[in-house]
């Protein structure tokens, strides 16, 4: 089998997931933790590694229930729930993982490591790359991306949030309302990245 | 039901989950799913009828559940609740209006990771009856709606001069520049930010006069 074409393919999925196909700023997933934990850098780091961890693995488990266990079945309609139980056992094992060998992260993201598993980029990245008939190669290329990405843009806003903290916003803007207005002018910026891709 | 649901227990419940503890711009929970699909009012409809559906159901079902769930393993049972109702949605939209599932793409099935689904039935479900749990579910994803139908109509009539698919005067003509933007993922961030500041400086200026 000729691979070449395939993981050019994967590349090209993997480029357009972390700029101009955003999973965050352009399909609007994983938008709870990225305004509940944006408040500093160091936090959004981990939680940003976290997820691309966790999403790369995910998808390709998922992939591999997908294609070797329900369509043989002709149980396709059961994904949502194989996807979630795959979904929550991962991350029970990442969380152990971090527990063990870094106390002061495991503090700093407390609630929102469980959170992961309702974490609906994790989730959505799944179902898109059911959606979208993407082969085992391209999957790589598609989890990778999409969690590289969502970690851009987590790391991007933190920095961002952390300038803001002493400026005067209107009170019923602060908090959730200036973070989407961020938002909204980073996901314009990244619709810039449409011309450098296609220009090629 | 059961009888500790008076008529003004019914009142609170829907103060509370319409205004005073909105899902959306008081919780912020639960906006990334839908927030892709309020490019178009009729999309954004279905997938609160969805959730509608989805929320009032399932925390009546962890309600029904609460005492017979060990705690430890009681996330895992709400989110298999969950998803069990959203499945339920899935094919019937499939088998009835595969065009509206299409368009929905994998939105209906992230329901299931909505984090406001999660949340009520984590907060409201597994501590009280399931009369109650139902109402609150029914209310707070009724004030969800609400906020998305403003987001959404504005969007499609600023973007697409159209509402629900229908020519709106003045929007469709050429007299009106399309603001193209508005149906893209930015307008989505900058309509929900400004929803959300209009909405917490009424309810903020509410407090202070009643201080």
């Amino acid at each position: 089998m000729n691979l070449g074409p395939e993981i050019g393919h994967a590349l090209a999925v993997c480029v357009a997931a972390i700029f101009t196909q955003n999973i965050l700023l352009a399909y609007f997933l994983g938008l709870c933790p990225f305004i509940g934990v944006s408040r500093e850098v160091k936090t959004a780091f981990g939680l940003g590694l976290a997820v691309i961890f966790v999403m790369v693995s995910t998808t390709l488990l998922n992939w591999l229930a997908y294609h070797y266990v329900l369509v043989p079945l002709g149980l396709e309609f059961f994904r949502f729930i194989m996807f979630i139980i795959i979904i929550a056992a991962f991350v029970q094992f990442v969380e152990m993982a971090i527990e063990r060998f870094s106390p002061f992260l495991y503090q700093q993201l407390g609630v929102f490591l469980p959170l992961i598993t309702v974490n609906c980029a994790i989730l959505g990245a799944s179902l898109f790359m059911v959606i979208r008939n993407y082969s085992f190669i391209v999957t790589i290329g598609y989890g990778l991306g999409s969690s590289v990405g969502w970690f851009l843009a987590i790391m991007a806003m933190a920095g961002i949030r952390q300038r803001l903290a002493n400026d005067r916003i209107p009170r019923g803007l602060q908090g959730p309302g200036i973070t989407l207005i961020i938002a909204g002018l980073m996901a314009l910026a990244f619709i810039g990245f449409t011309g450098v891709l296609q220009g090629k | 039901m059961n009888g500790s649901g008076g008529q003004s227990d019914i009142k609170g419940i829907a103060v509370e989950g319409l205004w005073r503890n909105n899902p959306i711009f008081k919780q912020v929970l639960g906006i990334c799913s839908t927030l892709a699909v309020t490019n178009l009012v009729l999309n954004t409809v279905v997938m609160c009828v969805a959730l509608i559906f989805t929320l009032s159901l399932s925390s009546a079902t962890v309600s029904i559940l609460r005492s017979l769930t060990p705690r430890n393993i009681r996330m895992m049972v709400e989110t298999l609740i969950i998803a069990f109702y959203v499945i339920i949605v899935d094919v019937l939209l499939k088998a009835y209006w595969p065009e509206m599932s299409t368009n929905l793409g994998p939105y209906v099935g992230l329901i299931i990771t909505n984090c406001i689904v999660m949340g009520r039935a984590e907060a409201c479900g597994t501590s009280n009856p399931p009369g109650t749990a139902a109402l609150d579910g029914f209310f707070n994803a009724l004030g969800y709606t609400i906020i998305l139908l403003i987001v959404a109509t504005f969007r499609e009539v600023l973007g697409m001069g159209t509402f629900m698919g229908y020519a709106v005067p003045y929007f469709s003509t050429p007299a009106w520049d399309k603001w193209i933007i508005m149906v893209m993922p930015p307008g989505a961030f900058f309509m929900l930010a400004i929803v959300v500041w209009v909405f917490r400086s009424i309810q903020l200026a509410g407090e202070e006069k009643a201080s």
